[in-house]
């Protein structure tokens, strides 16, 4: 017998006296009915409380907004598909600054390691736990370069702002990459007291954006 | 599949040394030890219960989780092959480990396969459980735990003692410690803030990070419908390890799977909260199989058995495999907060430990037998955990299984036996237990002058091993309660 089958076979030997458990209960809040204006209010809150820095801008603002948020880094990532109208104030195409990541012409490891900074949009964000979705669109880019750089910045459209976490999954392509971020990497090994900045992104600043 | 089978119990880094009580009176004498854990322990219960008091929806929330564990379990077969088809499918490859040996050459002959000697690891029970890194150590390839945690009870040549944060026995200057005599070309002034001793760590691996070829990890969940994988985390060494290598090969128990996407809603509540006591842990990763372009290419599952069939034979027992390793069962346990977790001497401490460590490898085994006692049964675990597992219950019946086996063996009833008899009759009435009480006055004289029992007579000697227990009250608990809460209507009668 393989391993699969024998496994299978204790399975089922171990199942034999046919348990039947009650069907799952979803009584759980599962939609939420919040104006925008207190859903903006309430993600900020929840991501400052990681120690994250937070704009709230108008779509008019965003890319001096950007420009700001980039103005100490020597170099940073683009994703290849990211909105050239958020870089006009940053890094206009030919900005010595910005590197391109982009299918077939991939930053190398060591490339991104020596750039100060990333800059991509996001998919969906929950207010209530201040958690912001990346999924690897052409906006966001694949997974290393929202990783290896030691300061993320990081575009969230109102208009992808939910609630809560069960709004949130049905705007998942739950089978591409995804990474789940909710402030600045962290650890609370020592003495169980939080302690921000270890191996990912130190510094995470998002700027929410309405009217997009 | 024919006759039923016995259970195949498991092994690997689950027999304990030496019975709990002896453990536990060894580490109950390291007071820096304990002064660690009542700081930690407390911390992160305050947390816990505000960020969970935050959510109206709560208990539903255990419910839906609960609920949605037996389901799995009960159908644990079917959903097993419906990972693997969806995995497959999206370019990952499966194996299938009977037991830790089993599972730890499929790691090893998968690294040797990619020509390196060292691997980067990010945080698993599973892995720790089988005992990998020492396997690997002995065919001469190097694991490099990554989690801070990890690294620190690594370098310290030391053992885990709790599952979220297995250096909780150690305060910020030996943590310090540590580092400056184990971590190469450290800064000699480094003092015990943990933003430093974090940023040690950073510089410590980062090159590491950015140079491996293979990483090895567990999962929290596996997603039945899609063929997902999730790891969760918070330093963002578990991205690194996910991320950047080409070899990904991750190690997880069978039970870890839920049907799909709409659990995740639910149990991505319950374990942060849970666990950290944070509204979301820092980082999530979720991958489906091979993504082009995106992270590693070569993408491996290692299913682990380990005698978890053999905890899913135990109808009583079986929702101890409902556990999602959140640990708050031990950040709440009044035993733990005193032992620590390496008086129980497996993987998994605390009150998960003591049930499931004797589950996977059967109560027979000799010192595992004595776990199912290492609780008072107040019942403080059941009421945090996430999933609702009632540990207590199951604590009970498997002392009552390890009485039966060891009646077996000796054929005259034992004293546990007698005590649990005695037990039986003195809880059936509120009668037989007024009696009982009675008796209590007689205790004062056994205890000396200092109030003090310093010797129980018999198997109860276990309890008097560690502690000296305060002499009975000359009136009972009862007692107390009836007199402190008569109406004053029938105080005056009774005068
Ligand atoms: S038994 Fe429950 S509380 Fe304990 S670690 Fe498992 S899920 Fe958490």
């Amino acid at each position: 017998m393989s391993a699969k089958e024998e496994i299978l076979s204790r399975i089922t030997s171990a199942l034999r006296d046919a348990p039947t458990p009650e069907p799952v209960p979803r009584e759980y809040r599962r939609t939420s009915d919040m104006p925008e204006a207190e859903l903006i209010e309430l993600l900020v809150d929840r991501i400052e409380d990681y120690k994250a820095h937070v704009d709230v801008v108008d779509s008019a603002q965003l890319a001096a907004t950007i420009a700001e948020r980039l103005k100490d880094a020597t170099s940073f990532v683009v994703p290849h598909g990211i909105n050239e109208d958020w870089l006009v104030e940053a890094a206009p195409a030919n900005d010595a600054r910005r590197r391109v990541d982009a299918p077939g012409a991939i930053l190398s490891i060591p490339e991104l390691d020596s750039t100060d900074a990333v800059l991509t949009s996001s998919a969906v964000s929950i207010a209530e736990s201040g958690t912001i979705v990346l999924d690897g669109t052409p906006d966001q880019g694949r997974r290393a370069i929202s990783l290896v750089p030691d300061h993320h910045v990081c575009v969230v459209p109102v208009s992808t702002i939910v609630r809560l976490l069960p709004e949130a999954l049905p705007r998942m392509d739950i089978t591409r990459p995804l990474t789940w971020i909710s402030g600045p990497s962290a650890t609370s090994d020592i003495e169980l007291e939080r302690v921000e900045g270890v191996h990912g992104p130190r510094q995470l600043d998002v700027i929410v954006v309405k009217g997009l | 599949m024919g006759m039923p089978s016995l259970p195949v119990f498991g092994d690997g880094n689950l027999h304990i040394d030496e019975p709990f009580p002896d453990a536990a009176h060894r580490e109950l004498g390291n007071t820096q030890m304990r002064a660690n854990l009542r700081h930690a322990t407390h911390t992160i219960r305050d947390k816990r219960l505000k960020v969970v008091g935050e959510l109206p929806d709560w208990e539903e929330l255990r419910d839906a989780g609960a609920a949605t564990k037996n389901h799995v379990m009960a159908n644990l077969p079917a959903l097993l092959e419906e990972f693997e088809k969806n995995f497959t499918a999206r370019g990952g490859v499966i194996h299938w480990a009977r037991d830790s040996h089993e599972a730890n050459k499929i790691v090893a002959q998968l690294i040797k396969e990619q020509e390196t000697d060292e691997v980067v690891k990010v945080k698993s029970m599973a892995t720790q459980e089988i005992g990998l890194n020492e396997y690997l150590e002995e065919q001469g390839i190097s694991a490099l735990e990554t989690d801070l945690a990890e690294l620190i009870v690594q370098l310290g040549h030391d053992k885990p003692s709790h599952i979220l944060v297995p250096a909780i026995h150690k305060n910020r200057t030996e943590v310090r410690d540590i580092f400056l005599a184990e971590m190469p070309n450290v800064d000699p002034n480094l003092t015990d803030e943990p933003r430093l001793l974090a940023m040690a760590a950073r510089e410590h691996l980062r090159r590491k990070f950015l140079a491996a070829k293979v990483a090895i990890s567990g999962a929290n969940f596996a997603l039945a419908d899609s063929g997902t994988l999730a790891v969760v985390e918070s330093e963002g060494n578990g991205r690194m390890c996910l991320t950047l290598p080409e070899t990904l090969i991750t190690v997880m128990g069978i039970e870890k799977l839920l049907p799909g996407k709409e659990d995740l809603e639910v149990f991505m509540q319950l374990l942060p909260r849970s666990s950290t006591g944070e509204r979301m842990n820092p980082y999530t990763s979720l991958w489906t199989g091979v993504t082009e372009g995106d992270g590693p290419q070569n993408v491996h599952l290692v299913m682990l058995d380990n005698g978890r069939t053999a905890a899913l034979a135990d109808k009583y027992g079986r929702t101890a495999l409902n556990c999602i390793r959140c640990s708050a069962c031990m950040n709440v346990c009044p035993v733990y907060e005193r032992t620590g977790g390496h008086a129980y001497g497996s993987t998994y401490p605390g009150p998960i430990g003591a049930i499931l460590t004797p589950l996977l490898t059967g109560i027979k085994s000799e010192e595992n037998s004595s776990l199912p006692y290492a609780s008072s049964l107040c019942g403080a675990c059941y009421d945090a955990c996430p999933v609702k597992i009632n540990i207590p219950e199951i604590l009970v019946h498997l002392r009552g299984e390890d009485v039966d086996s060891k009646r077996g063996k000796k054929k005259l009833p034992t004293q546990m036996d007698l005590m649990m008899k005695g037990a039986g009759w003195a809880f059936s009435s509120g009668k037989n237990l007024a009696l009982l009480e009675k008796g209590l006055p007689l205790g004062k004289l056994a205890a000396g002058r200092d109030k003090k029992i310093k010797r129980l007579p018999g198997i109860a000697a276990g309890w008097t091993q560690s502690r000296d227990i305060p002499a009975p009250p000359s009136q009972s608990f009862r007692d107390w309660w009836k007199k402190e809460h008569q109406s004053p209507a029938k105080t005056e009668q009774e005068k």
